[in-house]
Parts: structure tokens; C-alpha cells; sequence
């Protein structure tokens, strides 16, 4: 067994798992229908990713457990997706600032795991490179129009960034895992992914006319399962709580 | 059937002599089985009548997003949440075609959401209905996309260009819905003893729901005539019904379920099933507002509406900045 590819296909399958719940808690009351549709989209992706990337760290790790069996039957120790993807969804404005600071990086780490040395690992990020493409758009697009919306748009914007700002660092920050894995060629160091990122995000936010929070403190813990926030635990009660309740039926 | 008790002229169906040229024109081309479209002269009482009508059955597409939306995030697997999100994501799409198809007639979809909104229009007595338990996902698809099916397949024949063409695509995905959703319920009537419990339990609260859907009798309606002859109706209420048990009883049967009808048997002398009438008295119930779910579901789309104000009122002031600095350039 190859912990390391575990922990990094985990860390993949968890941000796309359980950042898709929080998109799909909007199903039906988005503020224009389109949204509703849009959202759903988005959401539908990210659960198809996971299906791949558990499904991949499920025969990584030999041990017979599929993408359901680590989605359902773990505990909020043994999740690794960045504390990002676990803020509640707040207003829309909220769940928008999340998705387009989550796509931004997601969108630069896929594009370098389509050169990783492990084909698997290659054809998934290829395949989700094109369904993110369309997320960033979409989240850039909604976070620079309602940036540079109305005041009261403006201001949620604002906010939104403020508040979840201090969950970006972590998703540049490297570790042992990591390093395993820039050693094998199967994904890039995190850290190296920043300078792109800031690029990228600097121009939206302009043009959102919002500013970047000064202070880069950045809070960690998820991607390494170490600390995470109190939301994900009562995400997991509900998003698990049919397989857990009947243990021996199947859906 | 998404739109139920769909008021027409209440006047009665005209003979073509009684017409004047232009309606008999209209009426002609309907009857040989033409189009009428968007430009097309038609009677104001066709044009209203297909407005509540389409507008009905959008609106049901949005309200009915609700009771699945509430198993989306306790879906037991992540193909079960895949495909439950798609058929949700498929729904608010036919609400979008539908209200494009009512445009076409003159009327916008911001009018027809606030007469949602304000309880003036109705959506499908069936989103009343609570989903409680996993086996209610098998159940919808099953039932209520059946029932929707049955009126929606002849539809895309109707008079209505834009309406029978939103209808062909609906049918389409229509009829994955009502797949997965016997899907589910062969899951549930086929695993543990808990999984059956569910899915009879479904059965029986959404048996009468699903036949309530067609609509009471409407052998008598002049407003159902009317309809007709316009063909923006194709069947009478009382013949969906029998052909929507006629498919499912033994459907029921197949799975191991029993339909909480005693009467509920094919009777060899019509070829068809007997059933008992649903309970019409919860029905107009229902549609006064009293269903188990009336004030949750108008409650969450009216806070949806307006949570989402500040969104719609800055995506447009952006969208207007930027057509201005774009004409400022030129």
C-alpha cells in the first residue's frame, strides 16, 4: 500500500465530496432559476470527480473499501479536504467567494496533475480540467459582478472574502505527503502553485473592485485531518446518516 | 399531470360556423392537426388559457425541486446523489423551457413567478406532499413522474408550437425520471426487511397523491372541452388515470408491493384495472392550501425570491455598468 497516494487521492476526493454537499444544500431556492441550475451543475461534477478520486484511493489502498465506503463509513479525523470546502455556504454571495477561491486553485493544481506520472492520476484531471474550467468561469464571473454590483452587493462580497480568506493559505501549504509526491512526479508542490493563484485572483478581484485582506494568516488542520471546523461534523451526520443507520442494506 | 383544473373560456365550444373568419381559420388548422405559433392570430381565451396552463406546469417543476432537494444531502450513495442532483437540475431546466414557452404569449417570467409567489397561481397538488423517508425518492419517480408522463407524451402533439416542442425534450428526461425512480423502489422492495417497510410505506402515502394528480372527473367540464378542441388537451382526466393504474398496478405487483386499494383489481370483462377514487375531499383540501407542505414550500421559495434579491438587483446594476462603459468606448 502506497500511504502517501492514499492520503493525496483523499485529500483530492474529500475537497471535491465534500465541497459538492455543501453546493447541492442549495437545491431549489437559489435567487434566479438559472443559479438553481448552474449550482446543480456544479455540484453534480464535483460528485462525479469524487466517485473517481475515492474510487482510485480505494484500490490504492487494498483494503476493499470503495468510494462509498470512505464517503460514508469515515469520521471527521479520517477526512482530508481543506477547511474551505467545509465553511457552511452562508448567502450566496458566500457560497460563490468559496467556489471561485476553490476553483482558482483547483483549476491550476488539475492542470498540473494532467502531467503527473500516474496515468490514472493524469486522465482524472484531465477530465475534470474541462468541467472546472466552466466553474472558474462562472464563480469568477459571479464574484466580479457582484463585487462591482450594487452597494449592498459590494459590501456581502466584501465580507464574504474577509471571512473566508484565513482558508486559502492551507490549501498552499505542503507536507511529508506532498513531498512524496513531487519526489514520484504524481503532483506538484503545493507552495509552487501560489504565485499563479495570486495572479489570477488579484485580476478578479480588481475588476470585482474588492480587496485582498492584508493579514495572511491562514488556518490548517483539514487537508491533514489534524483539526477541523465544528461544521463538517454535522455535515457528515446528515450526509452519512442512511448508511449508518442501516448498515447492511444496499441503495 | 402537472396543471390541474385549468380554467378555459367556461363559455362552451363554438361551432365553426358560429365563428368569425379569423378564429375559424384558427380552429380549422387545429383541427387538421397544424401548428399555431407564436405570430399566428389565436383567441384571447386560447392565449390565457395556455398561459395558466404552462405557467402551472413551470411552476410545479420549481416547487417540485423541494421535496427532492430535501433527500439530495442524505442520499445513501454518491451515484444516488449524482443522479438525483441531475433530475433536480433536470426539472429546474423544464421549468426554464416552460416559462420561455409561456413568454412567447406575452407574458414575462417575473410576472408569472410573483403570481407564484402571492399563492395566485397554482403548481401540482402532488409538492404538497411530504418526502419522508428514502424509499419517497423511488416513489416519486415512480408515481408522480408516471402520472406526469401520461399527460405529457400526448402533449408534445399539441396545438402550441413552442409548448409541444418543450414538451418533446421534457418527455425524454421525463422517462429516465420515472426509471431511476422504479429503480430505487426495486432496491428497497428487494432488500432488507426495513428497505420494504420504507417502500410500501411510500406506496401507500403516494398512491392516492399520484391519482389525485389527474385532476377530479372532468367528463362534464366545459373548461376541459374547450381545451380539448383546442387541443392543449389531449385526454380527459378520467382516461390518464385509468391508463396510469392500468401501467402501474402491475408494476406494484411485480415489486411485492400491495397498493392500498382492495378494489384495485383487473377486472377480465373491460381489460382494465378497477381502482377506487382517491380521496377528492383532501384534494380540494390541498389546493386551498391545506396539504401537509402548502406553507413550507410557498415559504421556501418566497425566501429563496427574496434572499436572492440582493444577487439579481447587483448582477443587473454590473451588467448595466458594463453596457455603458461599453457604449462610453464607442
Amino acid at each position: 500500500m502506497n500511504t502517501p497516494l492514499f492520503e493525496f487521492l483523499c485529500r483530492m476526493g474529500d475537497n471535491t465530496l465534500v465541497l459538492g454537499h455543501r453546493v447541492s444544500e442549495w437545491c431549489g431556492v437559489a435567487p434566479v432559476l438559472e443559479e438553481d441550475i448552474a449550482l446543480a451543475n456544479t455540484a453534480l461534477d464535483l460528485i462525479g470527480q469524487t466517485q473517481l478520486w475515492l474510487g482510485m484511493a480505494g484500490e490504492v489502498e487494498g483494503k476493499g473499501r470503495d468510494a462509498d465506503k470512505l464517503a460514508f463509513h469515515r469520521d471527521v479525523w479520517d477526512f482530508r479536504n481543506a477547511l474551505l470546502c467545509e465553511q457552511p455556504n452562508g448567502d450566496f454571495g458566500q457560497t460563490m467567494m468559496r467556489q471561485f477561491l476553490f476553483d482558482t486553485w483547483h483549476l491550476i493544481m488539475l492542470k498540473a496533475l494532467a502531467d503527473s506520472s500516474n496515468d490514472q492520476i493524469a486522465a482524472i484531471a484531465e477530465k475534470s480540467v474541462k468541467e472546472v474550467t466552466y466553474h472558474q468561469e462562472r464563480s469568477a464571473d459571479t464574484v466580479i459582478g457582484l463585487g462591482d454590483g450594487t452597494e449592498e452587493s459590494h459590501m456581502r462580497m466584501q465580507r464574504a472574502l474577509d471571512k473566508l480568506w484565513p482558508f486559502v493559505g492551507e490549501l498552499f501549504i505542503g507536507d511529508d505527503v506532498d513531498d512524496a509526491m513531487v519526489e514520484q512526479g504524481i503532483a506538484p508542490d503545493p507552495a509552487a502553485l501560489r504565485t499563479r493563484f495570486d495572479n489570477q485572483l488579484d485580476a478578479a478581484l480588481a475588476e470585482a473592485t474588492l480587496t485582498k485582506p492584508a493579514d495572511d494568516f491562514a488556518h490548517k488542520g483539514g487537508k491533514t485531518g489534524a483539526r477541523h471546523t465544528e461544521h463538517l461534523g454535522h455535515m457528515l451526520t446528515q450526509m452519512q446518516w442512511l448508511q449508518r443507520a442501516y448498515p447492511d442494506a444496499s441503495w | 399531470m402537472y396543471a390541474q383544473m385549468i380554467k378555459s373560456t367556461g363559455q362552451g365550444v363554438k361551432s365553426l360556423d358560429e365563428m368569425e373568419p379569423d378564429e375559424r381559420a384558427f380552429q380549422e388548422r387545429i383541427n387538421a392537426g397544424g401548428k399555431i405559433e407564436p405570430k399566428d392570430w389565436m383567441p384571447e381565451g386560447y392565449r390565457k388559457n395556455l398561459i395558466r396552463q404552462i405557467g402551472q406546469h413551470a411552476h410545479s417543476e420549481i416547487v417540485g425541486q423541494l421535496p427532492e432537494g430535501n433527500w439530495i444531502t442524505r442520499a445513501p450513495t454518491l451515484e444516488r446523489k449524482a443522479i438525483l442532483l441531475a433530475k433536480v437540475q433536470d426539472e429546474a431546466g423544464h421549468g426554464l423551457y416552460l416559462y420561455c414557452a409561456a413568454e412567447t404569449l406575452g407574458v414575462t417570467r417575473d410576472d408569472l413567478t410573483r403570481d407564484l409567489l402571492s399563492g395566485k397561481m397554482k403548481y401540482s397538488s402532488i409538492f404538497n406532499y411530504p418526502t419522508l423517508t428514502w424509499a419517497d425518492m423511488g416513489a416519486v419517480g415512480w408515481l408522480v413522474d408516471g402520472a406526469a408522463i401520461m399527460n405529457q407524451v400526448p402533449l408534445q402533439r399539441t396545438s402550441y408550437g413552442p409548448y409541444a416542442r418543450a414538451m418533446v425534450r421534457i418527455c425524454k428526461e421525463e422517462s429516465f425520471h420515472q426509471r431511476q425512480g422504479f429503480d430505487i423502489m426495486m432496491k428497497m422492495a428487494n432488500g432488507t426487511e426495513a428497505q420494504r417497510k420504507m417502500a410500501q410505506d411510500a406506496l401507500n402515502r403516494f398512491w392516492g397523491p399520484a391519482l389525485m394528480m389527474f385532476g377530479p372527473s372532468d367528463a362534464d367540464s366545459v373548461h376541459s372541452a374547450q381545451s380539448m378542441a383546442w387541443k392543449i388537451k389531449m385526454n380527459s382526466n378520467d382516461e390518464l388515470r385509468q391508463k396510469f393504474v392500468d401501467q402501474t398496478a402491475p408494476q406494484a405487483e411485480y415489486l411485492g408491493l400491495t397498493i392500498p386499494d382492495k378494489t384495485c383489481k383487473l377486472n377480465a370483462e373491460t381489460g382494465h384495472y378497477d381502482f377506487a377514487q382517491p380521496d377528492w375531499d383532501e384534494f380540494f383540501d390541498v389546493l386551498r392550501g391545506n396539504g401537509p407542505c402548502n406553507t413550507e414550500r410557498l415559504e421556501a421559495r418566497n425566501k429563496a425570491w427574496d434572499d436572492g434579491r440582493w444577487v439579481r438587483e447587483g448582477l443587473l446594476a454590473h451588467a448595466a455598468k458594463k453596457r455603458s462603459a461599453k457604449l462610453a468606448a464607442e
